[in-house]
């Protein structure tokens, strides 16, 4: 297996171990509003991913890192084609952590106000962004010889919608189950009813999504060649019905672990159909860039190869860890530590 | 305006921002790690609402750090692709070594750390601010080796249409980017301290929780003026590497047109780089600069004119930057001194006029990075790899003016917002002293 194969699939557990991770508290953060009561139960939603947001949303650094390392040429023209819409996923991701930051650090109805809807609003921006980025990818952007001819709206097509939309709903259960998870009382019992709710949406827009993905982009010819590989979407819906009857049995954290597994599957199921592109052109494959034609060269490749290997056994060894020591349902009295 | 001037300016706009944040990071973790460790040691209660308060303001400055640091990161791809894909295979690394090996720490501790008071021991809990000042620095290290290469390229060779890496000790052991790492986290603990010493200024002036910021200040004065002494130290061996590897910025630095063995150094100075010549210049140190350059009286400083026009760097605001930094930088030592003199035997909560130009000090450090890094980037122009590629081939060629100019005036807002919402809150969790700071 050369080198190049070694990194779109590191890339592809990057990328997708980011929206497993970030997409809970992105997702807690979209129902927050909905989800909270009132002061009390606001805080709660917040201190409940207070502790691991920061580290949840590293993964993205690395994940673009590794893009940047491993296939510059792909990272320059994919970060430079979509330009505006990473910019508001960047704007969402600011003042997402600024909300996070600044929102218990003074009093006042208004100042609270604020904060929560931008901590709200920010949440949702990304989660949506990122899907209709990656829809995107799916089905290929217009490229030819004379470079790129996108623009934002063209990107807002009925399939990135869909996959943005998808990602948005997965991201939502996802937070859901989170929060159900780790408060007691009303709010978590809220929060799971919440999870139950989103995922009849979820089911269509996953059904829409695979009937999409097989009729309007090229990510099914993989799928053809190698049936084997079918496994992949098969256990992102095996996953997603396991979600729903853990739901259904009010086991919290077998059922967020299975809407952990759908983001990681369905991640997975597009990358499987793109490879071995990594910015298909819808207009002439010719200037689709690959895996092969946009790599870094095989030394460097060779020193990210052990870099990752050392360090990122590392870093899960200890994510885990302060995990597990924040394993407990928040306390909605509260009071430990920093507030949040 | 152009693409490629709205791009400059926006990639200085979010770096300037984005630096006025990690400074403090990287100074005051390791402060704070200090006076928590002292706390674990002695169980002394005011070094535990020491690192409370001084932790307080620490996170406060520390999430705004990290969110516009994602800007950087995105922003080579999105603005400077053509750089991105020219330099990629070498630049591209160190990037994500630092996320990997460096910014997971930081960011997943400071989160044990923030909200993990009774979670787990006092040890470990200490043990998290300690990874966390650790990580801080290990950033900084990865993410200034990558613009050491920038500055001074080793390691590479020029294949396939780019540059590819074939050293990789070659880019982690080049001195120049260590030298200015090391300078870059001297200064950053230089800010730190001034940051602690005037707001513990401002509270001993209102006889506010004595024994709390008179210890604050008195451990901070020791820190800043040792960081401040070797700072003065590593910025001499930085000039020396500048006039071996970048002869144009050196001389811009200095403003010094012509070539010339035992140049001397004019104190007073006014460039005009379209005479190409100083239209003021006196009071001249002779030798002055062959020793600055290369420690030597005799020593050949390059000129400016040994350059083509077209490939010397803006010489006025490459020229009053260093100066300035240089000027800043000496009144810094001197107030550190000053205070550490009178804090270490106890005398300076009766110095009202000292302890108010500290207060007053607090922007001075913050001015002089700034400037340090103007000096280094602008100076470094119009290369962005210095003598391999040219920032003019670097950006992006599928963007248009428009988009560039939306997202510069949305960052200039929004970083403009936060910034604001940011200093009132610093604001007024530092004058509220550490009572608010221990609920």
């Amino acid at each position: 297996m050369s080198l190049q194969i070694v990194w779109f699939v590191l890339w592809g557990i990057l990328w997708a171990a980011y929206f497993v991770l970030d997409g809970f508290d992105l997702g807690a953060g979209m129902l927050y509003g909905f989800l909270g009561r009132n002061a009390a139960e606001k805080a709660a939603i917040r201190r409940s991913i207070g502790p691991v947001w920061d580290g949840n949303e590293v993964w993205l650094l690395t994940a673009g890192g590794a893009t940047f390392a491993a296939f510059p040429a792909a990272y320059a023209s994919l970060f430079s084609f979509l330009y505006s819409a990473l910019l508001l996923i960047l704007f969402g991701l600011i003042f997402r952590g600024a909300a996070l930051e600044f929102r218990a650090k003074s009093a006042g109805a208004a100042w609270a106000r604020t904060w929560d809807l931008v901590f709200g609003a920010a949440s949702f921006l990304p989660a949506l962004l990122f899907g209709v980025a990656f829809g995107n990818l799916f089905r290929g952007l217009p490229i030819d010889a004379s470079g790129y001819h996108g623009t934002l709206l063209g990107l807002l097509n009925p399939y990135g919608i869909l996959t943005g939309v998808l990602f948005a709903a997965m991201f939502g259960v996802h937070g859901a189950l989170w929060v159900s998870l780790k408060t007691a009382g009303e709010l978590g019992a809220r929060a799971q009813r919440m999870a139950g709710e989103l995922w009849s949406y979820l089911l269509i827009l996953a059904a829409g999504f695979l009937a999409a993905s097989y009729f309007s982009t090229q990510l099914a010819a993989n799928y053809l060649k190698s049936p084997f590989w079918a496994a992949i979407p098969a256990g992102a819906v095996a996953a997603l019905f396991a979600t729903r009857f853990f739901i259904s049995r009010k086991r919290a954290f077998a059922a967020f672990l299975s809407s952990g597994a759908t983001i990681l599957l369905v991640t997975a199921t597009g990358l499987v159909g793109l490879f071995p592109n990594l910015i298909p052109s819808r207009m002439d494959p010719a200037f689709s860039l690959t895996i092969f034609n946009s790599s870094s060269s095989p030394y460097t490749l060779k020193i990210m190869t052990v870099v990752a290997l050392v360090f990122v056994p590392i870093v899960i060894a200890y994510q885990i860890w302060v995990y597990r020591v924040f394993r407990h349902k928040i306390d909605a009295a509260g009071g430990d530590g920093e507030n949040y | 305006m152009d693409v490629l001037t709205l791009s400059r300016l926006q990639f200085a706009a979010t770096v300037i921002f984005h630096f006025l944040f990690v400074p403090l990071t990287i100074g005051l973790s390791v402060l704070v790690a200090w006076w928590e460790t002292r706390y674990v040691r002695t169980g002394d209660e005011t070094y535990l609402r020491m690192t409370k308060f001084w932790g307080k303001l620490f996170l406060i400055n520390f999430g705004l750090g990290v969110v516009t640091g994602i800007t950087m990161e995105f922003q080579f791809g999105m603005n400077w692709a053509e750089f991105s894909k020219y330099v990629g295979d070498v630049f591209g690394a160190p990037l994500a070594i630092e996320a990997t090996a460096a910014f997971f720490l930081e960011s997943t501790f400071i989160g044990l750390w923030a909200l993990g008071w009774n979670k787990v021991s006092k040890r470990a809990h200490a043990l998290a601010i300690w990874l966390v000042a650790f990580s801080v620095n290990l950033s900084a290290l990865w993410i200034i080796l990558a613009n050491g290469w920038m500055q001074n390229p080793v390691g590479y060779v020029l294949r396939n249409g780019r540059a590819e890496m074939t050293d990789f000790a070659a880019l982690v052991f080049n001195g120049t980017g260590w030298q200015i790492f090391i300078h870059t986290v001297l200064s950053g603990f230089v800010l730190a301290a001034f940051f602690v010493m005037g707001i513990s200024a401002f509270h001993l002036l209102r006889k506010n929780e004595l024994q709390v910021f008179n210890a604050s200040l008195k451990t901070a004065a020791a820190f800043g003026l040792a960081a401040a002494l070797l700072l003065v130290v590593t910025g001499d061996m930085r000039g020396v590497d500048v006039a071996k590897t970048q002869p144009a910025k050196f001389a811009a630095m200095e403003s010094h047109w012509e070539t010339q063995t035992g140049a001397p150094m004019p104190l007073l100075v006014w460039p005009d780089q379209k005479k190409a010549k100083n239209v003021v210049e006196g009071l001249r140190i002779p030798n002055g600069l062959s020793l600055l350059a290369f420690h030597k009286a005799g020593a050949e400083v390059k000129g400016l004119k040994d350059f083509p026009p077209d490939e010397r760097p803006p010489v006025l605001l490459t020229f009053l930057s260093f100066r300035i930094m240089v000027g800043l930088g000496g009144l810094l030592v001197i107030l550190a001194l000053g205070a550490w003199l009178l804090a270490r035997k106890g005398r300076i909560a009766a110095k009202p006029l000292l302890l108010k130009a500290l207060l007053f000090a607090i922007p001075l450090p913050y001015i002089a990075i700034q400037l340090g890094w103007i000096v280094a980037e602008v100076g470094r122009q119009p290369w962005l790899v210095y003598g391999v590629f040219k920032t003019a081939d670097g950006v992006s060629k599928s963007i248009s003016s428009g988009q560039v100019l939306l997202s510069l005036l949305g960052f200039t807002l929004v970083y403009g917002l936060l910034a604001a919402v940011d200093i009132f809150l610093l604001r007024k969790f530092a004058r509220k002293g550490p009572e608010e700071a221990a609920r």
